[in-house]
């Protein structure tokens, strides 16, 4: 049978050996190349400098100069039970990212603490991330024992107060053990300075643990966010299939399934794979693909979830616990990239509930939140997003922010938050209480042009003669003698939107910025007509509330595809133009925008 | 799952994130077996199909068998295949082989070199037509900012500190000290202009792996990494002046993989015969300035 395979993360303050550590495992594990420990030795006689196991991890030349591990590394060893990764994590405070990407692909924490320098500030602080990782397996090490001459009372002190701390972030360890990485006590053997010490050496503690099971995962309620919808038909391949990688629970063929926040609905078909025997069902765990009974139309970035099972929460605003790795400062309404299984999105800083000292677990004042920093946040997506609560799923409560192009920030949603009003919603409210008319009111104006001002929308697939019937739209009222203007939606990204890169983050920008020139337009007192590319109804929810009070009439062109929002008209494509202009001008009738 | 579903899932997954965020993406295939069972993992990802570019960088010092496996392969399963080259450092004989440069700088020249003109386009691309059967020059230059590439951790220590998705400026450079985190399936797929991102989806894959991966997929692997009954094989594919053969009679993958788990190689490094790592810093220099 295969052995199984276990990643183990090391951490902890800087300078309390955990490369030491690790390349003494390897060495006495000896799962070291050959030649590679008689190659360290040699490099360190040409340097002149004393040979250290520390010297085998730190195989760039930065490190070596530094004396700091700077980066992940990761390093391969087995024994008879299993195959093991061990992630070596920096202590060094400035390298925090680094540490937590190797925390992050890790199932079990080895702590590990200097017996002499005892419990320092990394020590907690990464005590802290490792619980708010979701990392339940911790090991604690108390190093360097030769330097506190194996005293039993001197580890027994670092373990009671380490161990009091811990519980704050209910973390309990599995095992604390007294070692020297230097000398090799307690490592792969039991220690014959340590003979007071009766609980496992650090190899026979590994071989103890007992991994995850899959089963855990596949028992909870299925979840797949939605990579990626894929057709290669130039091969004559006509499958339509809905790919992504099964976080948790298990779907069959016959399952009825849901994409949300959409809320589309089918029936999984077939489970689809390349080169592989079928599956019964789409397990946690799985990266495949699904065929759908119905044809459905959703983006990347939906959750999969089945019908029959608890559903995910779906809002705007929540509250989360993050740690913030950023150049820059967190900052209240900034927009961020929000990424939250394959959706990603805008969101915004709405309050700093609290920053925690990683240093005492006390709680700070601040309405930012700076580099390394721990905090208690709330926040709001420009639209939907869809999640489940830390601790009842992991998996789908977890997020990372994207602040210029980087990784800044990671947390897990604690508190689904519900609010009269959105951020849009107030901005708006505020913007009507606040704005300021000349001489000439809304009435006058009506009254002058012979018709109220409104703002009129046509969206869908591209290509299918949108524009063309916007322009004859605007031609045809303004042969009534109307004051109709149709901006083409490529003169956005002209003028008003040629500072935005062409990126799916921006929709919500564009989106938004539409919303104010329709604003602006009908103040002026036009009917506005214009052609937009939206991704789904909430796109077109935000539209029609940054438009404000005047109405907006959206028409689709094509199959109606919004579950979210109500359209005004839906006409086939390339429909005739005069037919749609007549079929808009008896709606506009309707509302009394003229008679 | 075992622990090979576990990693195919992952590097499937992590190619699926890559062609979602990329719109000019490029898979390097050396023809060696990591990264034929990357391109595998593609099909895997893809469903059978293969929905970017492959381009290899040809030395000009490749074994023929390997050339002729490439386009045998790029027929077979319709790939887009493309190839690079630094036709100038051939011509000016600026080689090791030919004597005039060390090994260093002939990998410099032949690989990193043009590896980043190819990729940025500005050097001539030569793309496989699958109706006359050879290569035409490509028509397309554009910069590829995705590039897909089969390293692994476990193969030196520079490797073992790569991220899945790797930035690199303009000029190639890998600032190894400041790398953006990676948790819980999430990695930088946003990067500002003029830069581009290494992919690393077989990251966690060890030799053994790869080994025991061919076999349940019966993916089909040049022959040069088998015995042909001289008892010698390469254990590792690169220009012939630099890659030596091991001895071992190891005539198919299950061979090679009871060797590697108990036999000899259990504890001899895998590029071991690769001479240019010998050379002080060698390797670590050359990954710097753009060598996969």
């Amino acid at each position: 049978m295969e052995k199984e395979r276990l990643n183990i993360v090391t951490v902890g303050h800087v300078d309390h050996g955990k490369s030491t550590v690790i390349g003494r495992l390897l060495a006495d594990t000896g799962s070291l190349p050959e030649g590679k420990l008689q190659e360290v030795r040699d490099q360190c006689a040409r340097n002149a400098k004393p040979f250290e196991f520390a010297f085998l991890l730190d195989a760039l030349k930065d490190e070596q100069e530094q004396g700091i591990t700077i980066d992940v590394a990761r390093c391969f060893f087995e024994t008879e039970k299993r195959h093991y990764i061990i992630i070596d994590a920096p202590g060094h405070i400035e390298f925090l990212k680094n540490m937590v990407t190797g925390a992050a692909a890790a199932e079990v924490a080895v702590i590990v603490i200097d017996a002499k320098e005892g419990i320092q500030e990394n020590t907690k602080r990464h005590g802290y991330l490792v619980s708010m990782l979701g990392l339940k397996k911790v090991i604690v090490v108390v190093n360097k024992m030769d330097l506190v001459d194996y005293a039993e009372d001197s580890f027994n002190n670092t373990e009671t107060e380490y161990r009091a701390f811990l519980k704050k972030l209910d973390l309990d360890p599995i095992a604390f053990i007294p070692i020297s990485g230097f000398q090799g006590e307690n490592m792969v053997k039991p220690s014959d300075k340590m003979t007071w010490f009766k609980g496992n050496h650090l190899i026979g503690q590994f071989d103890a643990l007992v991994k995850d099971d899959n089963a855990d995962k596949t028992k909870l309620p299925f979840r797949m966010p939605l990579q990626g919808v894929y057709k290669f038909t130039e091969e004559g391949d006509d499958r339509r299939i809905f790919a992504g990688t099964v976080q948790t629970g298990s779907a069959k063929v016959g399952d009825e399934v849901v994409f949300l926040p959409s809320q589309k609905r089918s029936k999984i078909k077939t489970i689809e794979l390349f080169n592989a025997d079928t599956l019964a069902a789409a397990e946690a765990g799985r990266a495949l693909g699904l065929t759908l009974e119905t044809q459905v139309y959703v983006q990347p970035g939906e959750l999969l979830v089945r019908v029959d099972e608890t559903q995910p929460v779906t809002a705007r605003r929540f509250k989360s616990n993050i740690f913030w790795m950023g150049k820059a400062p967190l900052i209240l309404g900034k927009k961020y990239k929000l990424k939250i299984g394959a959706k990603r999105l805008p969101v915004r800083l709405i309050e700093v509930v609290s920053i925690v000292d990683a240093s005492d677990i006390g709680a700070i004042n601040k309405t930012q939140v700076d580099r390394h920093d721990v905090a208690e946040c709330i926040f709001e997506a420009v639209k939907p997003i869809v999640f489940d609560l830390a601790g009842k799923i992991d998996q789908t409560g977890r997020f990372v922010l994207v602040d210029d192009y980087e990784i800044a920030g990671g947390g897990i949603i604690t508190e689904e938050i519900t609010v009269d009003k959105t951020l849009d919603e107030e901005h708006v409210k505020l913007r009507e209480e606040s704005w300021v008319r000349g001489w000439v009111n809304s009435a006058k104006r009506a009254e002058r042009l012979g018709h109220k001002a409104t703002s009129i929308v046509f969206t869908g697939d591209h290509g299918l003669g949108k524009r063309k019937m916007a322009a004859a739209l605007e031609k045809i009222l303004f042969d009534m003698k109307l004051n109709p203007y149709f901006m083409a939606y490529t003169n956005l990204n002209l003028g008003l939107d040629s500072d935005l890169e062409a990126q799916g983050f921006n929709r919500s920008e564009e989106i938004r910025r539409l919303g104010e020139l329709s604003h602006l337009m009908t103040d002026a007192g036009m009917i506005f007509i214009t052609v937009v590319a939206v991704e789904d109804g909430f796109d077109l929810e935000l539209l029609k509330q940054i438009n404000g009070p005047t109405g907006l009439m959206v028409i689709n062109v094509g199959e109606n595809r919004f579950t979210q929002y109500q359209v005004d008209l839906t006409v086939e494509p390339h429909e005739n133009e005069g037919e749609v202009t007549a079929k808009i001008i008896d709606l506009l009738k309707a509302q009394s925008i003229f008679v | 799952m075992n622990h090979l579903d576990q990693l195919e899932a992952k590097s499937v997954h992590i190619l699926r994130e890559a062609y979602r965020d990329f719109k000019s993406l490029v898979m390097l295939w050396s023809i060696g077996k990591d990264s034929t069972v990357l391109l595998w993992l593609a099909r895997k990802a893809f469903f059978g199909h293969v929905p970017f570019p492959l381009l290899h960088i040809d030395t000009h010092y490749k074994m023929p068998a390997m050339i002729a496996y490439r386009d045998q392969m790029a027929a077979q399963w319709k790939l887009n295949m493309v190839y690079g080259e630094n036709t100038q450092a051939v011509k000016d004989k600026e080689t090791f082989p030919d004597g005039n440069v060390d090994r260093i700088t002939c990998c410099r020249n032949l690989k990193a070199t043009a590896l980043k003109h190819t990729l940025s386009g500005n050097w001539p691309r030569y793309r496989f037509d699958h109706e006359k059967g050879d290569y035409q020059l490509d028509t397309n230059t554009e910069a590829y900012t995705g590039v897909i590439v089969g390293v692994r951790a476990d193969e030196e220590g520079s490797r073992s500190k790569e991220r899945v998705f790797s930035p690199r400026d303009q000029e190639n450079d890998w600032d190894v000290g400041d790398q953006p985190p990676e948790l819980w399936n999430q990695y930088k797929t946003d990067f500002a202009k003029g830069t581009h991102l290494r992919i690393h989806p077989l990251l966690d894959w060890t030799e053994l792996n790869i080994w025991e991966y061919i076999e349940r997929e019966k993916i089909p692997i040049i022959d040069l990494y088998f015995d042909q009954g001289e008892g010698t094989r390469c254990r590792s594919l690169g220009c012939y002046p630099c890659t030596s053969t091991v001895e071992s009679t190891s005539k198919n993958v299950g061979e090679i993989i009871s060797e590697l788990k108990t036999g000899k190689f259990a504890n001899i490094a895998e590029r071991s015969g690769r001479a240019q790592d010998k050379e002080d810093g060698g390797l670590e220099t050359l990954r710097r300035e753009g060598y996969m």
